[in-house]
């Protein structure tokens, strides 16, 4: 049996959890078994998890899973695990996978491959599966040797697919430590795609010359309903917020279309962007080494350009 | 106040990345490496300065041969009190936590921190593991640190936002961009790092049951394709048509 940790914060089911049981489901498929879902603490219509492959989705009540503790979570999911007999865990890679991935994987004394952005396969009668790795400048297949397996799935690797009905939701008890990190708060940017999860990202960085130049750039954003993004040296001027610096040291991002503009495509930037599936690249500069990474590239004065694109958009959204 | 580093040493970021011909092992030559820039940056430096502001030791940790002394030499640089290698080429991650966790079991540690991911395995997953083999709390991606007593305030990255946190000593944490800054190692850091004790411990036996098949490189990108300035529409109709992402 595959077991899918959907994570629902705040009570929502997250994309990341659609793609995981889509995930799930595929691999289950590929196994000869079948995929079930499991939420923890607050959710709501967890049963629409059947729609994207969970033959049945189990949800464990207890009030400590309402605020994210690790330990909790992942002694709930063993417990699960155990109970429902699954060999292979699905979690998503995202900052609660994180947390909970290598946890499990000693927990359960099984083998690991976080970040996975491929689909397991089955050699001998061994699970495989791959991942990014060295900043996305190559990949890596790993082979699970060992009885029970977990697979982190990377966001916006795959596409999520229904595939069967809602189900009904069927309560799982298990018993739960207590909690030993106290969540005090926990702020989200209201009605914005996170930038993990985002499919199309418009980033700017310090061609813009100024902050108060950023108006072309989020008009374009909200034409495509992008996501905003910039580079490290707008983010460290603080020109704009932390939250949206994508590189290395920021966030690591893989939309299906990036567009940069005025950023020259440091190799630390590109570590964090070069897994999008379509890069354009808006530079006055004809030598940015960033077109060499880019799939499309327009070379002019991103003043000019920028506004043009967005009513080209808008021109396009109207005719669609 | 005793705090643990775990650092590891991975290939320079602008390295170029290229494997042995049947894929499986990364080709050295000609590369050269640093610590990993989120254990140095953030871990390493944040760990310094508590025990600056309030007493205690810090110790490097790496899991590793001989050949890493030199990066293992720089933490001691930046500000390490003590450093220990623990002999062994990394098999993987879980065998690597095996090995920190042996070591750490015994030793009181306050604080265990780690950098957010290597920029090599990208995995973000000892960490974790480590927690888990010593039954301790873990907070990943902490974005700032700060004691009051024996509990820590902490602030973490969440996908579009931060959460404010706090747990008690002691406790796992990796480390993020805003915890600390960069600090260059100064000549008399680089004189006393020489001097200062570098334990070598044997490692325990673990059998790592997550293998490496094989290395590839991505497929090369055709190359881009240029669009004139003054004809948006055009690309808007190749995103469009031929890319088929909008």
């Amino acid at each position: 049996m595959v077991l899918v940790f959907a994570e629902s914060p705040n009570g929502h089911l997250k994309k990341a959890a659609f793609e995981a049981v889509t995930y799930g489901k595929k691999a289950a498929d590929l196994l000869g078994t079948s995929c079930v879902a499991l939420c923890l603490g607050d959710v709501e219509n967890a049963g629409v998890l059947g729609s994207f492959g969970a033959s049945n989705v189990y949800h464990v009540a207890n009030s400590t899973l309402n605020s994210f503790d690790s330990q909790s979570y992942s002694a709930a999911i063993a417990a699960a695990v155990e109970k429902l007999g699954a060999t292979l865990v699905i979690l998503s890679h995202s900052s609660t996978g994180k947390s909970l991935a290598g946890r499990l994987a000693v927990k359960l004394n099984a083998g690991l491959v976080s970040g996975a952005s491929s689909i397991p396969s089955v050699e001998g009668g061994k699970i495989r599966v791959s991942k990014g790795v060295y900043s996305g400048k190559a990949i890596a297949e790993y082979e699970i040797n060992s009885p029970v397996q977990v697979i982190s799935l990377m966001g916006n690797a795959v596409k999520p697919i229904k595939s069967g009905n809602e189900v009904a939701v069927e309560s799982l008890e298990v018993t739960v430590p207590n909690n030993r990190v106290t969540v005090k708060s926990s702020k989200t940017q209201e009605g914005i795609v996170p930038l993990p999860e985002a499919e199309l990202v418009v980033s700017a960085g310090r061609g813009m010359k100024d902050p108060s130049n950023w108006g072309i750039v989020e008009e374009l954003a909200d034409t495509l309903g992008a996501t905003l993004a910039c580079s490290r040296p707008v983010a460290d001027s603080d020109w704009r917020p932390h939250h949206e610096h994508v590189g290395q040291t920021g966030i690591a991002i893989r939309p299906n279309l990036y567009i940069a503009i005025g950023i020259s495509g440091a190799i630390q930037h590109l570590a964090g962007v070069n897994n999008s599936k379509v890069i354009v690249v808006i530079n006055k500069d004809p030598e940015a080494p960033f077109f060499k990474a880019a799939d499309y590239g327009v070379v002019g004065d991103l003043f000019e350009v920028v506004p043009r694109l967005n009513e080209a958009f808008k021109q396009f959204k109207a005719n669609n | 106040m005793k705090l643990l580093v775990c650092i590891s040493q991975t290939p320079d970021t602008t390295a170029k990345i290229s494997f042995s011909s049947d894929g499986t092992e990364f080709n050295q030559s000609g590369v050269q490496f640093i610590m990993n820039p989120y254990d140095e940056w953030y871990a390493l430096v944040r760990a310094c300065e508590l025990k600056e502001s309030l007493g205690g030791t810090v110790v490097a940790l790496n899991v590793g041969p001989a050949a890493n002394e030199t990066t293992i030499r720089k933490a001691l640089a930046i500000g390490a009190d003590e450093a220990v290698r623990i002999n062994t080429e990394a098999q993987g991650s879980m065998h690597v936590a095996k090995q920190i966790a042996e070591y750490a079991s015994d030793k009181g540690f306050d604080i265990i921190f780690f950098g957010k991911e290597t920029i090599d395995h990208n995995g973000s997953e000892v960490g974790a593991m480590v927690a888990e083999y010593l039954d301790l709390p873990y907070v990943s991606y902490a974005s700032k640190l700060e004691l009051n007593g024996s509990t820590a305030n902490l602030q973490r990255d969440i996908e579009g936002g931060v959460e404010e946190l706090e747990v008690d000593l002691p406790f796992v944490v990796s480390a993020s961009k805003g915890m600390a800054e960069q600090r260059i190692p100064n000549m008399r850091g680089i004189m006393t790092a020489r001097t200062k004790p570098l334990q070598v411990v044997e490692p325990v036996a673990f059998e790592e049951s997550t293998k490496l098949v094989k290395f590839t490189l991505p497929p090369a990108k055709a190359g881009v394709k240029l669009v004139d300035p003054e004809n948006m529409d055009e690309l808007v109709r190749l995103l469009h048509e031929e890319a088929k992402v909008i």
